[in-house]
């Protein structure tokens, strides 16, 4: 049961109160894309053991969706912000590579 | 108008506290950049009300104003002048993005009062309902067992809880139940 | 025979009798009695029957490790099976029944599962139920089922109530003996929140048993005074019958309180589950006597020590009049003491340690117990009660008999890790208390990464009374300060210790036993395994811990390890010849007991189980006759039955009515959601698969939304309200989902359009009021004009009707002349009651869901959920003149350029006509020759939609079909499930006025 602060309205929120949405910074591929691109944006996911870069929405309160950068092995919560973005803020970078040394942010 | 309803006709029930539906409440929806001036001047000059910041509902003479996320408000007024009052808005905003609607229709609006019902919501909603870690000034959005509602309480302790019209009869037997005399928890006395 | 002391019991109060009744007959104990020490006390041992080979069994323990007393208690409504006798608080009436035994407790047939007990070894099931297969139809589950299983299922609903509460503190402490009391206490004294569970009725734990002496008093006096001083802090929360049962990832841990099991059925919720987050959590947990393997451990009469002296201390209940003890450390000699003290017989204490033991022995042999050292329990004697041991020498020699009508066991303690390990504390192995215990480098941890869990005082290895409160104080201390806490200068509570001799481990007694003995020295009391089954399970190749647990059945259910593991995994350990260490634990899992899944229901039962959404015109249609049918969590009038109508009658009735007269149908559940903004038009371009910028303000139109893999996922009307506003119409149980994926778009990918969104689902009430009256009734109503000029088909409007406040837009879903016209939700009861009043004598009746359906598959309409299934393209379904081909890109698009969209076979949608009218089943396939790949009959085709059409008077269906709309007049074949096949023709979807005059008046 995940505990995660809300980076717009500051709760931090019950599991309960979130709901998931995947792996987070997705290039979206449209009409004229390759097969490859296109399969990559709609079916191919990371899964991987340690930092991933995931989506979340605060449905049960404020509304917005926000990132996270978890460890999933061991659920560690390095950073979470605003979705607005296509790669994470150095301080959540900072974060990670203070405690995953070598971790590289995937292609 | 007579014809007008509420979802539940002011049902009401008494247990450790009471709960009650309270009246037609006008409420405005109000979607916008929250730090421009021309729309900071026209919610906080309708309601009288200092503009909120985050997680905050703030008291005027003509109304409240509750910070629902960072692009949105909550407009409580007198249920008599919400269609005059969205009319207002929408001209003094015209522009600007934003979007103003009235959402009086839409929700349930329950009071909550007595000594227990700090307990009753905490039996409910997974937030810390302590003295000292939930206050008057605060507006908490969040779930009320399986659905969606927001919160804030007076200095006087009784608690405002609005959540979507359809459920508001699941959200009144939820309360109510919470409520039960036998059921008291007793840990915020 | 056990039975109640004349004097003494810390905890009963013998002024207060209560009245119960165990297996129907009427007994008495005392307020303050758990069921165990009263049914001792009136002298009923035997308490139940184990799980395999019914064996008679009486309490083992004292608490919550019990692994036999386990009952049915209380009856009808109020019925629960699987009470521990031993947690289990006495009240007055209380009724309980013993478990796994036919026809009686004293007398049971299947104890003679015992006599076979070599046939019923480790792996039975296993090995025995492979063959011959219709073996286990016949013999073998017949004789399970009558077997297996602990309590009854209960038959009635629960009716007490039950609830959760959501509790918030930085600091928790689990367990209310002397350790988590003065954890608490330093924790307090930090100056953060703390909050302090205690799963029984009582506080101190075994150190108010033992009479520790702790600050110069009594531990009972330590105890009410640290309770007194804990109560007086404001920062601090204190709970007793709240037991910690289990703690999950980030500082999650669920607290159990039963609020009422000791006073039922007096309006109190029966079970509290608290949802309790902590920044630090502590666990003083304490440990669990180990039971001694030897042969006949399982008879009733053999006890733990500890809980001899419970009983005997606490209850002022004896088990026995003689009583053996047998141990391999110092702390059993405590009860030896406590029974002498009482006038009560100890003719020996059986010693494994050849040297015995320190002070508590000398005070032992000064009271004039004999003692054998270095001595072991060859075999208990009697067969429903202890009526003598077997004594020998550890070596197995030197045999003799001693008259005793109980024993009281000890192996040593090991300290309660489960909460430590629920969420992955590891655990290490000491070889002088032959334990695990915490490793406190490898706690669980949070989500910062650190720590968050401490385990105190005994339960964290801390044997002794000075350290335990010694080691509490300090991991209290620390809990505050990681939890923000100031430190302040602080000290435990100080004891004495009386100089002990080191436990020796005995994992078997006496060493090398024979077979006949190791078969009949259990290890689980509960699941009835053994010594012999462990060793045979090793020898079979189960090496993993975890593989010989679900082999053996050790320490599973109820069990889950408490009094069973250390002891098997030595055993096991042994038989690898390995170290203990190194064979580890079986995982322990949460809870830590049992817990009521009602409980875990808390609120959602009864009227609160879900939340069912209700339109503002419910309390009309429950008052008229709805037949409701769930969408999404939505009730909808499937129809109105009227009179002795049948289901089906209401629902044609319903049709012809619409059709011919005037049908009003409440559908507020459809979604609404207003889009504004100036980008509104590009973004609802991308949503929709059709344009929706170049609507004109005051026009509706219908669209189609598909996911990004294409397949349609809604649809709906779209009004253009404005320049920059639209409003989006959603299928009724897609509103919720639709808005979340409008906002997924705007927030996540598009973040620089400039367009808001507002659910306005619940702001109005919609009506939808269809037929050839349609008009006039709207007319009768007044304030707008609603002529095919003013409002012609697909166009909306604002106005007033009737003196509301509307907005009419004319659009079909039945195919007649139909106008929706949305009121203030508020006003929505008024609104439909007017219509109904002013549209009498026009036919205005009320039509439901059913009615809809019908009517719009007619026409040839899709519905979502029926024609689509997450699979399905709208190309499928013959809508490309609602695909844009001017548009660059939409939601989909992409998708629906790929190989299998594109291929020319995929099934698509038809009208299906029966050759006799039959009306086709649901969901059939229709079937070619030939065989697919699997050697399956082929399929070319399913039924989507099917119904009788009261308009013609026969069955109508919609279809997909594999080249279906070339293939027109073609008949295929349909088999039902019952052996019928039905025929159908392929004709148009579109069954009822296809050239749309009728909408269009």
């Amino acid at each position: 049961m995940l505990l995660l602060t809300c980076p717009y309205c500051g709760v931090e929120a019950d599991e309960t109160e979130l709901s998931p949405g995947g792996e987070a910074h997705l290039k979206r591929f449209g009409p004229g894309a390759s097969d490859e691109d296109f399969e990559a944006y709609l079916f191919l996911r990371d899964n991987p053991k340690g930092v991933h870069l995931e989506r979340w929405r605060h449905a049960n309160g404020c509304g917005k969706w926000f990132l996270a950068a978890r460890c999933t092995s061991t659920l560690e919560v390095f950073g979470t912000y605003p979705a607005q973005t296509t790669r994470p803020p150095e301080d959540v970078l900072e974060a990670i590579r203070a405690k995953r040394p070598g971790w590289e942010m995937p292609a | 108008m007579s014809d007008i309803a509420t979802a539940l006709g002011g049902a009401r029930s008494q247990g450790s506290s009471s709960v009650s539906e309270a009246p037609m409440q006008g409420m405005i929806t109000l979607r916008g950049n929250l730090a421009d001036p021309a729309l900071v001047a026209a919610v906080t000059g309708l309601t009288g009300a200092a503009m909120p910041s985050t997680r905050q509902i703030t008291q005027g003479e003509g109304g409240s104003l509750g910070w629902m996320s960072p692009d949105e408000l909550l407009i409580l007024v007198p249920h008599q002048g919400v269609t005059d009052a969205v009319r207002d808005l929408s001209a003094t905003l015209k522009d600007q993005h934003a979007l103003v609607c009235n959402v009086s229709d839409a929700r349930a609006v329950f009071t909550l009062s007595g000594p227990t019902a700090r307990e009753v919501l905490a039996k409910l909603c997974p937030v810390d309902l302590a003295p000292g870690q939930f206050e008057a000034g605060e507006l908490r959005r969040t779930r009320v067992a399986q659905v969606a509602a927001a919160f804030w309480v007076d200095a006087q302790g009784d608690f405002t809880l609005i959540c979507f019209r359809s459920v508001a009869q699941y959200v009144f037997n939820l309360l109510t139940e919470a409520a039960l005399p036998g059921g008291e928890v007793g840990v915020f006395a | 025979m056990s039975f109640r002391l004349r004097e003494g019991g810390r905890l009963i109060d013998r002024s207060k009798v209560l009245r119960f009744a165990f297996n129907g007959a009427s007994k008495k104990g005392f307020a303050g009695d758990t069921l165990a020490s009263a049914l001792l006390g009136a002298n009923q041992m035997l308490m139940g029957r184990s799980f395999k080979y019914h064996r008679p069994r009486g309490v083992v323990a004292s608490g919550a490790e019990e692994p036999n007393a386990l009952m049915n208690l209380g009856k009808g409504a109020f019925f629960e099976p699987n009470q521990r006798a031993t947690t289990t608080e006495l009240y007055e009436g209380l009724e309980a029944g013993s478990q796994n035994h036919w026809p009686s407790l004293e007398t049971d047939i299947g104890a003679l599962n015992g006599y076979v007990s070599r046939f019923l070894p480790a792996g039975f099931y296993y090995k025995t139920f492979m063959a011959p297969r219709h073996a286990w139809k016949y013999l073998f589950e017949p004789f399970i089922r009558q077997s297996a299983g602990l309590g009854k299922a209960p038959e009635e609903g629960d009716g007490d109530r039950y609830e959760h509460f959501y509790m918030f503190t930085d600091v928790l402490v689990v367990g209310g003996g002397i350790a988590g009391l003065q954890a608490a206490l330093s924790a307090a004294r930090t100056g953060v929140r703390v909050l302090l569970l205690e799963q029984t009725a009582d506080w101190g734990g075994r150190a108010v048993v033992d009479g520790t002496v702790i600050d110069g008093m009594p531990a009972d006096a330590w105890v009410q005074a640290t309770l007194a001083t804990l109560s007086e802090m404001e920062n601090v929360t204190i709970r007793a019958r709240c037991m910690g049962a289990g703690i999950y990832d980030h500082g999650y841990v669920l607290g159990y309180e039963r609020v009422a099991d000791h006073t039922p059925q007096a309006g109190a919720p029966r079970h509290r589950l608290w949802k309790i987050r902590a920044r630090q959590v502590v666990t003083a947990t304490g440990a669990i006597e180990r039971p001694l393997s030897f042969a006949g451990n399982d008879i009733p009469g053999v006890m733990l020590a500890s809980a001899v002296r419970d009983y005997v201390v606490n209850f002022a209940v004896a088990p026995g009049k003689r009583t053996v003890v047998v141990t391999n450390n110092d702390d059993a000699y405590r009860t030896a003491l406590a029974l002498v003290a009482q006038g009560l017989s100890v003719p020996l204490i059986v010693d494994a340690r050849p040297r015995g033991g320190g002070a508590l022995a000398e005070q032992a042999a000064r009271a004039g117990i004999a003692i054998r050292k270095g001595g072991a329990i060859a075999g208990v004697l009697g067969g429903k009660r202890v009526t003598g041991v077997k004594v020998c020498a550890m070596n197995g020699t030197d045999v003799t008999e001693v008259a005793c009508d109980a024993v009281a066991m000890s192996g040593g303690w090991s300290p309660v890790v489960h909460l430590w390990s629920h969420c992955g504390g590891k655990l290490l192995w000491s070889e002088a208390e032959a334990h695990f215990y915490p490793d406190p480098a490898l706690p669980p941890t949070n989500h910062t990464g650190a720590g968050f869990v401490r385990a105190a005082g005994i339960s964290n290895g801390a044997m002794a009374t000075s350290a335990c409160l010694a080691d509490a104080q300090s991991q209290g201390a620390a809990a505050g300060l990681a939890a923000g806490g100031n430190a302040v200068s602080d000290a435990p509570a100080a004891a004495e210790d009386l100089p002990a001799e080191p436990l020796q481990p005995v994992w078997l007694m006496p060493e090398g036993a024979p077979i006949a003995m190791r078969e009949k020295a259990w290890l689980d009391f509960q699941n009835d395994v053994k010594v012999s089954d462990v060793q045979l399970a090793a020898q079979e190749g189960f090496e993993s811990v975890e593989h010989t647990k679900r082999y053996t059945t050790l320490g599973m259910a109820t069990d889950q390890g408490k009094l069973s593991n250390i002891n098997g995994l030595a055993i096991l350990s042994k038989a690898l010849n390995e170290e203990i260490p190194q064979v580890g634990t079986t995982t322990f899992r949460p809870p830590y007991t049992p817990i009521s899944m009602a409980a875990i229901a808390g609120e959602a039962r009864g009227d609160t189980f879900q939340p069912l959404r209700q339109t503002p015109m419910h309390a009309w249609h429950d008052a008229n006759g709805a037949y409701w049918e769930p969408v999404g969590h939505w009730r909808r009038p499937y129809c109105y039955q009227r009179g002795r109508e049948t289901v089906e009658q209401a629902v044609s009735r319903e049709v012809r009515n619409t059709r011919e007269a005037l049908g009003l149908l409440d559908a507020s559940t459809l979604g609404k959601l207003l889009v504004k903004g100036p980008d509104a038009g590009k973004f609802l371009d991308m949503l929709y698969t059709n344009m929706m910028s170049s609507l004109k303000p005051g026009r509706c139109r219908y669209g189609l939304m598909c996911s990004e893999n294409g397949f349609l996922s809604d649809d709906g009307v779209v009004a253009r309200i404005d320049e920059e506003t639209f409003l989006c119409h959603t299928t009724s149980g897609g509103a919720d989902r639709i808005h979340a994926w409008m906002e997924d778009w705007l927030q996540c990918e598009w973040w620089d359009w400039n367009v808001y969104v507002a659910n306005l689902t619940e702001q109005y009430a919609q009506v939808a009021v269809v037929g050839p009256n349609a008009r006039t009734l709207l007319e009768r109503l007044g304030g707008m004009d609603v002529s095919k000029d003013a409002l012609p088909f697909m166009a909306w409007s604002d106005g007033t009707l009737g003196g509301f406040e509307a907005r009419v837009f004319r659009i079909s879903f039945s195919g007649e002349l139909s106008y929706e016209i949305a009121v203030p939700a508020s006003q929505g009861a008024a609104f439909w009651e007017t219509l109904h009043r002013l549209g009498a004598d026009l036919g205005a009746m009320p039509y439901g869901t059913e009615a809809l359906h019908i009517m719009r598959a007619e026409k040839g309409f899709i519905m979502i959920g029926d024609e689509t299934d997450g699979t399905v393209i709208p190309q499928d379904l013959g809508l490309n003149w609602a695909i844009s081909k001017k548009k660059t890109d939409y939601l989909g698009k992409r998708a629906q350029a790929r190989s299998d969209m594109v291929r020319d076979d995929r099934w698509r949608l038809v009208g299906l006509e029966t050759l006799d009218g039959a009306v086709l089943p649901d969901g059939a396939y229709a079937v070619a020759e030939g065989n697919n790949a699997l050697g399956q009959r082929r399929m070319i085709g399913r039924v989507t939609s099917t119904y009788h059409s009261p308009t013609l008077g026969r069955g109508i269906a919609m279809g997909l079909v594999e080249h279906g709309p070339e293939r027109m007049g073609e008949v295929l074949e349909f088999p039902g499930t019952d052996g019928r096949v039905f025929k159908a023709k392929i004709v148009d979807p579109v069954f009822y006025d296809r050239e749309g005059e009728k909408q269009d008046v």
